[in-house]
C-alpha cells in the first residue's frame, strides 16, 4: 500500500457504522484516500458502497465513526459546509438552468450572500458585480478545459449525454474542493461509450489533480482506473489495496471470487497425510502449514490453467465441454471425464485448437493457485521446493 | 367523393353544427344586448336590430349598477385567493413530498379528507364562524376560507414527488439554503403544476356564486356572479337588453382570458383530469 | 484500529424548518375545513337555530325530522332526477364530441376551445342568457319551434319541464370536462392494437371503435361518470338565478334546499343535518373516484 506519509490525506474515514431500520449496512469502515488519488469503492449492489459515499458527502449520517476531509473533521457538518463535490448517477443537473448557470451555482452559493444572490439581477453591489465577473471567468475556464465552451449556455435538455456529463463534472470541479465523489457515473452508458467516458474521467482527474472516490459495481472499471480499490462486501471493507494486489493477492475467497472475469475457478480440496493438497483429481505440491484432513479451497485464475499436450500421466484428464472464441483469445470450459458440469474454465490463446468432446490433460501450477481455508481466509502456501529448502 | 372524404365532411358538418348550438346562448345574449327595447319583445323574428343603438345597453348596464365595481371585486378576491393559496400550498406540499419528519401521514390524511368535502357544504358553518368573527360582508370573509386549497396541496405534492431527490441533494452540496432550494430551483421546476392550479382556482373562484351570496350582504363587496344576482332584483332586471349586456360583461373577462390562453387552460384542465 | 465510541455530533437538520413550512397550511386546514366540518356535524345532532337559544343535544331527532320533511324528500328526488338526466347525457356528449374531434387533424384546437367554452363561462351570467334563450317571448328556441310549427311552452315556468330545462343547461355547462377527459384518454389508445385489428381485416371505424377504443376508454368513462355525478350533485347557480327552487318546488335541489333552510328559514339544525347527508353522498362518490383512479393507474 502506498504510504501516505507525512502529508494530510484527502479523505480519512474511521470506524464508520451505519444501520437502517432493518439491519446494519456498514460496519467498521476504515478508509484513506491520498491527495490526488483515485480510489474505487467496488462491490455488488447492496454492499453499502453508495451509503458510504453519501456519508462522506454528508447526505447521510453515520451512527458511529468520523469523516475527515483534508485536515478538517467534517463529521458534524452539513453537506453544504464540507466543500465536497459530487457527481450523481443521474447527474442531477437543474433542468431549467443553462450549463453555465448550473456550473456557476456552487460558486454563487459560496461567494455571494443570500441577499446578493436574490437581488443579483439588479446589480446593486459593485463587489457583487466583480464577484460575478470572477465567477463567469471561472466557469469559462472550466468549460474550456472540459471542451464544452461552445454549448455552455444551453439547457441540459439540449445537450448530448456526454456533454451533460461534462457539465455535471464541471459543476463539481469548479469549486476547487479537495474531494470529488462519483456515484456510478458510467453505469447508464452503453459498453462502448463507457470505456471512452471512463478514460475521459481519468484524464480530467489527472488534469485537475483532485482526489476522487468512485463507486462502481463493475470490477473491470475499478481495476482499470484506480490507484487503490476498496472491495466492499456485506458492509465491510473486505480488502483495500492496489488493483494488482486485489487481483493477485486477495485476502479472502469472497474477494477472489468477486474480482476477475471470468470468475476464478474454485475447487474443493483437502490436505493429505503428506501435506500436499488434493483437489478434483489435481495434486498440488504446496505446504500450507495446516493439519492433514483439513478442507481447503483451491482457486486458480483461468489464465493459469494449463492445457497440456502430451500424455504426462501425472496430469488429470478432462473433457472439453464448450469453447468460447473471443477472437484474440478464448475460453475452454472443461468438465470431468464423465461428469457434465464444467469444472474449470481455462483461458487459451488458441481455443479453436480444441473441440467439444476432446480429452486433454490439464495442469494447475501450484505456485499460481490461491489457497483458502474453510472459513474463506487466505492461506499462505509455500511451494514444496522452497519448503524443502526451508526445512533443509 | 371517396368515403374518407365524405366522412371528413360529415364530421366537420356535425362539429360545426354542434359548435353553433353550444355557442347559441352566448350568441343569443350578444344579439339581445344590441337590441333596442322595442325589438326585444317583438313577435317577428328579425336577425338584425331595427335600429342600431350601439353600446347603449352596455352603457345603461354600467350606470344602473356598479358593474365595474363587481369586476374589480372579482379581480381583487381572485388574485388574493390565488396568491394565498400558492404561499400556503407550496411549502406544505414540499414538506409532504420530501421531508422525513413525524406527523406527515396525519397531515396528509387531513388533506385528503379536506379534498373530498364539497366546499358548498361548508357554507353554513363557515357563515356562522364568519358571523362570530365579524367578517360578514368583508373582503376577508370572501377570501379567507379559500386560502388553503387541498387540491392545490395534492397537485403540488404530486409535482414535488416527481423531482428526483438527487437534485435537491446536489443543491445542498452546492451550499444552497433550504429556502433557496425551494424557491429558486424547485418552484421553477414544477411551474406546469402551479400554472394548472392557478387556472383551476381562477375559474372556480371567479365563477363561485354560493359563498359570496352567503357572506356578502351589500353590493359593495359583490363578486361578479353575485352581481348578476343583484341585477335581477334591481330595475335593470326587467330590462333585457341592458341585463344581458351586464351579464355578458361579467362573463367576458374569463372568456377573453380563456380564448387568449386556451392552450394553457386546456392543458391544465387535462393534466388535472389525468392525475 | 478500535472503532470510535464517540457519538457523531450530528449537525442538526433543523426540525423547526419543515414544521414552520407546514404551519400555515395545517392551521388553515383545521380552521377553515376541519372545524366547520365538525361544527356542521355537531349542529346536526342539536336543535339549534341561528339566533335562537343555546343548542341542546337531541340525538338523531333532527335527522328524523329531516327525513320526514316533505321539502327534503322533494329535494332528494329532484336532485336524483337531475343527476340521472345530466350524467349520462354529459358523458355521451363528451364522448361523442371527443371521438369526432380526435379524428380532425386541423381545427382540433378550435373545436376544443369552442366546446369547452361553456365550462369556463360564468354560469350565473350564462343562466341569464339561457333564461332569455328559452323564454317564450324573447328566446330563440321557442321562435325556431314556432317557425317549425310547434307551439313552445314556457318551460322554465312549467313544473314538469323546469328541471329538465335546468338539466339541459347543466349538460351544456359540464360536457366540456367530459370531452377533455375523453380526449386525453383517446391519446393513449395503443397504436399496436389498432394496427393489429387492421391487419386482421377488421379495420373499419365501427370495428375499431368497438374492439379497441371503447374498451380502452372504459376506466376513463367510469371516471367521467363519477366526476360528472359529483359536479351534478352540486347544482346551485342555475337554480339560484333562474328558478329559485320553483315553480312549485320543481327545481328544489339539495344545495338550494340547504341554502333555504339555513339562510331563509333559519332552521340551522335541519340545514346541518341535510349537509351531513350531502357530504356523505359526495364522500362515497369521491371514494369511488379515488378507487377508479388507482385502478386506472395500475393498468
Amino acid at each position: 500500500m502506498r504510504s501516505v506519509g507525512a502529508g494530510v490525506s484527502a479523505l480519512s474515514v474511521r470506524g464508520v457504522f451505519k444501520s437502517f431500520g432493518s439491519g446494519a449496512v456498514l460496519a467498521d469502515i476504515d478508509l484513506t484516500v491520498g491527495e490526488g488519488e483515485i480510489v474505487s469503492l467496488l462491490g455488488p449492489s447492496g454492499c453499502g458502497k453508495s451509503t458510504l459515499l453519501r456519508i462522506v458527502a454528508g447526505l447521510e449520517q453515520a451512527d458511529r465513526g468520523t469523516v475527515q476531509i483534508g485536515p478538517r473533521d467534517v463529521s458534524g457538518l452539513p453537506p453544504g459546509a464540507r466543500n465536497v463535490a459530487m457527481v450523481f448517477q443521474s447527474l442531477a443537473l437543474y433542468p431549467h438552468l443553462s450549463g453555465r448557470q448550473n456550473i456557476s451555482l456552487p460558486l454563487r452559493a459560496r461567494r455571494l450572500t443570500r441577499l446578493q444572490r436574490l437581488l443579483g439581477p439588479l446589480r446593486l453591489w459593485s463587489s457583487a458585480r466583480s464577484i460575478e465577473r470572477e465567477i463567469d471567468a471561472a466557469v469559462d475556464d472550466i468549460a474550456a478545459r472540459l471542451d464544452i465552451e461552445g454549448v455552455i449556455d444551453r439547457v441540459p435538455a439540449r445537450l448530448s449525454g456526454g456533454q451533460r456529463q461534462r457539465v455535471a463534472i464541471g459543476r463539481a470541479l469548479v469549486r476547487d474542493s479537495r474531494l470529488l465523489l462519483l456515484d456510478e457515473p458510467l453505469s447508464s452508458l452503453d459498453a462502448k461509450v463507457r470505456v471512452q467516458a471512463r478514460d475521459e474521467i481519468v484524464q480530467i482527474q489527472r488534469a485537475f489533480g483532485v482526489a476522487c472516490v468512485f463507486v462502481t459495481h463493475d470490477q473491470g472499471e475499478a481495476l482499470a482506473i484506480s490507484d487503490h480499490v476498496a472491495v466492499m462486501l456485506g458492509g465491510r471493507v473486505a480488502q483495500f489495496g492496489t488493483p494488482a494486489e486485489i487481483y493477485r493477492d486477495p485476502v479472502s475467497l469472497a474477494v477472489a471470487r468477486f474480482v476477475g472475469t471470468p470468475t476464478i475457478n474454485v475447487l474443493d480440496g483437502a490436505v493429505d497425510a503428506s501435506g500436499r493438497v488434493h483437489a478434483a483429481g489435481f495434486v498440488l505440491d504446496v505446504r500450507l502449514g495446516i493439519p492433514a484432513g483439513q478442507k481447503v479451497s483451491v482457486a486458480v485464475r483461468p489464465e493459469h490453467v494449463r492445457i497440456a499436450a502430451g500424455q504426462d500421466e501425472s496430469r488429470p484428464v478432462l473433457r472439453v465441454a464448450r469453447i468460447e472464441d473471443h477472437g484474440h483469445d478464448g475460453l475452454v470450459h472443461l468438465a470431468g471425464r464423465d461428469g457434465k458440469a464444467a469444472l474449470l474454465v481455462a483461458r487459451a490463446g488458441r481455443a479453436l485448437a480444441f473441440q467439444p468432446g476432446d480429452e486433454v490433460r490439464v495442469s494447475i501450477p501450484a505456485e499460481d493457485a490461491l489457497y483458502f481455508s474453510e472459513d474463506g481466509s487466505r492461506l499462505a502456501g509455500l511451494p514444496v521446493a522452497i519448503a524443502a529448502y526451508a526445512r533443509g | 367523393m371517396t368515403s374518407a372524404r365524405f366522412a371528413r365532411l360529415a364530421r366537420h358538418f356535425v362539429l360545426v353544427g354542434g359548435a353553433v348550438l353550444v355557442l347559441l346562448p352566448l350568441l343569443w345574449a350578444i344579439r339581445i344586448s344590441f337590441l333596442p327595447a322595442e325589438d326585444v319583445f317583438s313577435p317577428q323574428f328579425r336577425l338584425l336590430p331595427s335600429r342600431w343603438i350601439g353600446f347603449e345597453n352596455y352603457a345603461r348596464a354600467l350606470t344602473a349598477s356598479p358593474l365595474l365595481h363587481f369586476l374589480a371585486n372579482g379581480v381583487l378576491v381572485c388574485v388574493a385567493i390565488i396568491v394565498c393559496q400558492l404561499l400556503v400550498a407550496i411549502p406544505c406540499a414540499y414538506v409532504l413530498a420530501k421531508a422525513r419528519v413525524p406527523g406527515l401521514r396525519l397531515i396528509w390524511l387531513a388533506v385528503l379528507v379536506a379534498l373530498v368535502v364539497p366546499p358548498a357544504a361548508l357554507a353554513l358553518p363557515l357563515f356562522i364562524m364568519a358571523a362570530q368573527a365579524g367578517l360578514i360582508d368583508t373582503y376577508a370573509g370572501l377570501i379567507l376560507p379559500w386560502t388553503v386549497s387541498p387540491l392545490g396541496i395534492f397537485l403540488l405534492r404530486q409535482a414535488f414527488l416527481r423531482v428526483p431527490d438527487e437534485m435537491i441533494e446536489a443543491a445542498r452540496l452546492d451550499g444552497l439554503g433550504e429556502g433557496e432550494i425551494l424557491v429558486r430551483l424547485l418552484v421553477p421546476m414544477i411551474s406546469p403544476a402551479i400554472g394548472a392550479l392557478v387556472i383551476i382556482s381562477l375559474v372556480s373562484h371567479w365563477n363561485d356564486l354560493l359563498w359570496p351570496s352567503v357572506v356578502v350582504t351589500s353590493g359593495a363587496k359583490a363578486t361578479p356572479p353575485f352581481g348578476v344576482m343583484l341585477f335581477q332584483v334591481q330595475e335593470i332586471g326587467s330590462d333585457y337588453g341592458p341585463l344581458l349586456a351586464g351579464a355578458l360583461m361579467i362573463a367576458a373577462p374569463l372568456l377573453v382570458l380563456f380564448v387568449l390562453a386556451q392552450r394553457r387552460f386546456l392543458d391544465g384542465m387535462t393534466w388535472l383530469g389525468s392525475k | 484500529m478500535p472503532a470510535a465510541e464517540v457519538q457523531v455530533p450530528r449537525w442538526r437538520e433543523t426540525v423547526a424548518g419543515p414544521y414552520l413550512m407546514l404551519a400555515p397550511a395545517v392551521l388553515l386546514l383545521v380552521v377553515m375545513i376541519l372545524v366547520p366540518l365538525a361544527l356542521v356535524a355537531a349542529t346536526a345532532f342539536t336543535d339549534w337555530h341561528l339566533g335562537g337559544g343555546p343548542p341542546q343535544f337531541v340525538g338523531f331527532e333532527t335527522f328524523r325530522t329531516l327525513l320526514e320533511d316533505q321539502d327534503f324528500q322533494i329535494a332528494v328526488w329532484n336532485t336524483t332526477r337531475y343527476v340521472g338526466l345530466v350524467v349520462p347525457a354529459t358523458t355521451l356528449m363528451g364522448l361523442a364530441v371527443a371521438l369526432l374531434i380526435a379524428e380532425c387533424g386541423r381545427g382540433q384546437a378550435l373545436y376544443r376551445m369552442i366546446f369547452f367554452l361553456p365550462s369556463v363561462a360564468t354560469l350565473a351570467a350564462m343562466s341569464v342568457a339561457w333564461q332569455m334563450l328559452l323564454s317564450p317571448s324573447v328566446g330563440a328556441v321557442p321562435q325556431v319551434l314556432r317557425l317549425l310549427g310547434f307551439a313552445p311552452g314556457n318551460w322554465l315556468q312549467d313544473p314538469h319541464a323546469a328541471l329538465p330545462a335546468l338539466a339541459m343547461i347543466g349538460i351544456w355547462s359540464e360536457a366540456g370536462f367530459a370531452m377533455l377527459f375523453f380526449l386525453a384518454g383517446l391519446k393513449t389508445v395503443p397504436h399496436e392494437l389498432v394496427e393489429a385489428i387492421a391487419l386482421d381485416g377488421r379495420g373499419s371505424v365501427v370495428d375499431r371503435l368497438w374492439h379497441v377504443t371503447l374498451p380502452h376508454l372504459a376506466p376513463v368513462t367510469v371516471f367521467v361518470l363519477v366526476f360528472s355525478s359529483i359536479h351534478a350533485l352540486r347544482v346551485f347557480d342555475t337554480v339560484a338565478i333562474i328558478t329559485r327552487g320553483g315553480p312549485e318546488k320543481a327545481t328544489l335541489v339539495a344545495l338550494y334546499f340547504i341554502y333555504q333552510e339555513a339562510f331563509s328559514l333559519f332552521r340551522t339544525n335541519l340545514a346541518a343535518a341535510a349537509t351531513v347527508l350531502f357530504i356523505a353522498v359526495v364522500l362515497a362518490l369521491s371514494l369511488v373516484q379515488l378507487y377508479v383512479m388507482r385502478l386506472g393507474r395500475s393498468r
